[in-house]
């Protein structure tokens, strides 16, 4: 290929050179990758603004609420203070797939940012499963514009206070505001809004009903009531909005419209590892190919392999500096390790991965891309090669122990345990404590009753779980209660009413729970 | 590909400031706090900044549900050396079994650290603060005026104006003038007609020469004239306006130690900088006294070291004497703070009381004393104490023995009432 003259050999941006870039980096990605992208919208900020965007966690427009204000200034602190840079760049799942670009940054690194975000993340989103199964790229905006909306009518209408405590406590459950094993009906702004009003009155009514009490036939033994929930119930925010007795509509509305972001956000944060390992991959590759067509100048080249460099930078475990696993570094290695394996596959690597040894590389990521979540994608693709170079070495810290044991280390017997438990470092289920709706005592007191099932010994962050007692009893005001339960025992008791907040140990004599 | 690239630098990127201010509500308590702190170390001329505040980090936290220590917890780390399987490694001190609780604030700090700047930490320095009794005095010859419609002149600038008006003016002369033109005319007409079509005789000329020049008269008038027009005439409404004074009285004397003095200064650059904050028209009178009371300006209260005996009433006497010049009672609120140690020439106190019951109280809205001194109940508080049933709403005394004591001292001397 015969080489071309760079698109500029300045150093300074200009809308001309973004244009031009985003068109070449559009051709060699279409072309030659077979990427596929929602339209890009590129939007140029400055760094209070980028400020800003952090602060809203991604959406576009949030509603109002302190916690984002708390964000804010978090962030500034740490801007002004020179503890943190600022990302480079900030990416929306819409369609069109929103990229904002910070002023500050120079031609090259703009050239880095539009490959990496609008090119890698934007055919993340729109490829992967999850994304495609969870999320509705072209919906979110509007919902997100209605929720804040709506949100803003009801401060005006209960005011402000009630509002914010109300979403407090839903912020609380946010993580287990989503059905893990069901996929979310797509949302629609227009769709709530017509379908709104509808809901409360028929929510409201069914709640109603559910605690309805029929004067019965009295002395009827409770044992031969169906238990309610029939089944544990995973998703804490759906139950309350459907069964929460007290709640007034408005207050079921927020308490959904929390749980539709939830959801939004929910492949996000499975994902971690193989979207910026893909957005990685790309701007990598993307780049030397415009340097090797001659757009990109050698001068600029460097700039851009320096930041690179900075980017998937991994400090190892004893430095000051660590603070995990570099979802850069890692996605990075293993999308381009899977490349190395179909392109130059070792003996090992044909033992390890018969599938995709010598398989043609693009097919090969393009579908790792698009089927797998980060949990399996490390299962099914991480190679010894990569934990050789990582010197990634598992440990398990047991408090029953004096010591904490290493357990495997970059050697061939101990491949296979590091890449399980690196990928159970990455499955929300098991990072995440395992609670659910056991049961509600629709005869008795109308009292809640959360179970969490222990993995592996590990207890609850107790202090925290007691705020969060808090905020369930603020949504279901009746009394809660949560067993936290080892090996089908409960081991230890938290309880909240009007009041107050304890716990309760049962460690001496382990009582039988009822199952 | 379609694609699209948005200049969004000049819009706004205050995009926050709504959940910034959230923040600020919701923690006013702590923020309240860290600034009262903050106002009691900083030196007398640093007031004006903002200023870096720490809440618990316990406080503005979100909890969740999420995994605590203990149990059995398995990690991967990158970057291994010198292990090997089986190796055991002893627990790094304090720690336990760290995991789970990966901090998701990047740092572990005890602390939520953030920045206030100058506007707000005015804000909360002087919330919920007033001049007490402020009432809305005569319209003095101030500079606030509006400017409010009145009627219509002749003559003006022709921005202002009035088509409508002007256009009915003259149509109303157009009118008059023309009246006896239309009755000649009409007349005319008749006359015409009378005669027959094909009558060319002398008289029938004569009278369709005069219905001509009638009808050349009537087009001369003018359909708009110079007279006609009419323009909105503007005038000058003086708003009222509340005019305060405040009459900062200071005790220099030798008794007055340089500590004593500092306190007494902050006191007053607290009272100065919320004055210039709120009410802007303020006037101040510094008036600085030992054996001797003075006038002087600002730089010169702060700043000067001049000092002798006591004697309190000389104040009070110079104080009453610019009353009477300078701020007459109807159409000024007149406002008073003395700062001293107590300590006062022995037979010039009765004779304080004296002045400030008959002839200054009488013209104040508030006089607050502020009596720095860490023993208690000094000469000049007694006197005042005798003083403080007649003016209950009028008359506050407070005594201060620290730095820490002056910032509450001045809000609970200026705190807003509730009506």
């Amino acid at each position: 290929m015969s080489k071309r003259a760079p698109i500029s050999e300045s150093s300074e941006w200009t809308f001309e050179a973004l244009e031009a870039f985003e068109e070449e980096i559009a051709r060699i990605a279409a072309d030659k990758y077979r990427l596929d992208t929602y339209p890009n919208q590129i939007e140029i900020i400055s760094a209070d603004q980028m400020m800003d965007a952090y602060s809203s966690v991604g959406m576009p427009v949030g509603y109002h609420h302190w916690s984002f204000g708390k964000q804010f200034l978090t962030t500034e602190q740490r801007y002004r203070k020179g503890h943190i840079g600022l990302a480079y760049e900030l990416v929306i799942n819409s369609n069109p797939c929103i990229a904002y670009l910070m002023e500050e940054n120079n031609l090259t690194l703009q050239a880095l940012v539009i490959a990496h975000a609008c090119f890698g993340h934007n055919s993340f989103f729109k490829g992967n499963y999850l994304f495609r199964e969870w999320t509705d790229a072209s919906a979110i905006v509007n919902y997100i514009l209605f929720a804040r909306n709506y949100i803003t009518e009801c401060e005006e209408r209960h005011g402000m206070e009630a509002v914010e405590t109300l979403l407090d406590s839903c912020h609380a459950l946010m993580n287990l505001g989503v059905d893990r094993f069901r996929r979310p009906r797509p949302i629609s702004a227009d769709e709530e809004k017509r379908r709104q009003q509808d809901r409360e009155d028929y929510l409201q009514q069914q709640v109603n009903d559910l605690w309805r009490t029929i004067p019965k036939k009295k002395e009827e033994p409770e044992e031969q009531w169906p238990r309610y929930p029939a089944d544990p119930q995973e998703n804490l925010l759906y139950f309350i909005e459907k069964n929460a007795p007290l709640l007034e509509p408005w207050e079921r509305e927020i308490v959904r419209i929390v749980r539709k972001i939830a959801v939004y956000f929910y492949p996000q944060r499975q994902t971690k590892i193989m979207n910026e390992g893909w957005a990685t991959f790309w701007h990598y590759n993307l780049m030397n190919d415009l340097y090797e067509e001659g757009l990109i100048g050698e001068g600029n080249v460097l700039e851009f392999l320096q930041s690179h460099t900075n980017v998937i930078y991994q400090p190892e475990f004893d430095s000051p500096y660590y603070s995990g696993i570099n979802p850069y570094t890692l996605g990075f290695a293993m999308f381009t390790d899977i490349r190395r394996v179909c392109e130059n596959p070792t003996d090992e690597d044909k033992r390890f991965f018969p599938e995709h040894a010598g398989a043609d590389w693009l097919e090969t990521v393009h579908h790792a891309m698009a089927n797998y979540k980060d949990e399996s994608f490390i299962l099914q693709y991480l190679s010894p090669k990569v934990i050789r170079d990582l010197k990634l070495f598992s440990i398990l810290d047991d408090d029953a122990d004096r010591a904490i044991q290493v357990t495997a280390i970059h050697d061939d017997a101990g491949y296979r345990q590091v890449r399980e438990e690196l990928a159970d470092q990455y499955n929300i289920s098991k990072q995440e404590p395992d609670i659910q709706i056991w049961e509600v005592s629709l005869r008795g007191d109308r009292s809640i009753t959360l179970r969490h099932t222990q993995r592996d010994r590990i207890p609850l962050d107790e202090d925290d779980a007691k705020e969060v007692m808090k905020h369930v009893h603020r949504l279901w005001r009746f009394d809660v209660h949560l067993e936290s339960v080892q090996d089908e025992k409960a081991n230890l008791f938290y309880h909240c009413n009007n009041e107050k907040v304890w716990t309760e140990s049962n460690d001496s004599s382990k009582t039988e729970v009822k199952s | 590909m379609a694609f699209l690239i948005i200049d969004r630098r000049q819009q706004g990127k205050q995009k926050s400031a709504v959940n910034r201010q959230r923040f600020l509500k919701r923690f006013r308590k702590h923020i309240k706090e860290a600034v009262t702190d903050a106002v009691n170390k900083r030196s007398i001329t640093d007031m004006e900044r903002g200023e870096e505040i720490s809440i618990p980090r316990k406080d503005v936290s979100e909890p969740i549900f999420r995994q605590g220590k203990g149990g059995k917890q398995r990690r991967v780390l990158p970057g291994n050396k010198e292990f090997i399987r089986g190796d055991r490694i002893d627990r790094p001190k304090g720690g336990g079994g760290s995991g789970g609780k990966a901090s998701n604030q990047g740092e572990g700090m005890d602390e939520f650290v953030f920045e206030l700047n100058q506007q707000e930490f005015l804000d909360f320095m002087f919330e919920d603060l007033e001049l007490p009794n402020l009432v809305r005095k005569q319209l003095k010859d101030s500079d606030s005026y509006k400017l409010v419609k009145g009627g219509y002149t002749r003559d003006g600038i022709p921005a202002r104006l009035n088509v409508v008006q002007s256009l009915r003016g003259a149509k109303a002369r157009r009118i008059a003038l023309s009246g006896a033109i239309r009755r000649d005319i009409k007349a005319l007409e008749q006359e015409l007609n009378a005669f027959g079509d094909d009558d060319e005789s002398e008289e029938q000329r004569e009278v369709s020469e005069k219905l001509g020049r009638a009808r050349r008269r009537l087009n001369h008038i003018p359909f708009l004239d110079d007279f006609d027009l009419r323009y909105n005439n503007m005038i000058q409404q003086p708003t009222p306006t509340t005019s305060a004074v405040m009459f900062c009285v200071m005790d220099v004397s030798g008794s007055m130690t340089q500590d004593i003095k500092d306190l007494a200064k902050r006191f007053f650059v607290l009272l100065h900088l919320f004055l210039k904050r709120h009410y802007e028209k303020t006037e101040v009178v510094f008036i600085r006294h030992h054996t001797k009371a003075d006038e002087v300006d600002e730089e010169e209260f702060f700043y000067s070291r001049e000092t002798g005996g006591t004697v309190v009433s000389t104040a009070l006497d110079l104080m009453k004497t610019i009353i009477d010049e300078r701020y007459p009672t109807d159409s000024w609120n007149i406002y008073a703070a003395q700062a001293s140690d107590g300590e006062n020439w022995q037979d010039d106190s009765p004779k304080c009381r004296d002045l400030l019951v008959k002839s200054v109280l009488p013209l104040v809205q508030y006089f607050a004393y502020v009596e720095i001194s860490s023993q208690k109940e000094q000469e000049l508080w007694q006197t005042y104490t005798e003083i403080l049933d007649t003016f209950p709403d009028r008359f506050a005394m407070r005594n201060v023995s620290g730095p820490a004591d002056i910032f509450p001292v001045f809000r609970d001397l200026f705190e807003r009432k509730s009506k």
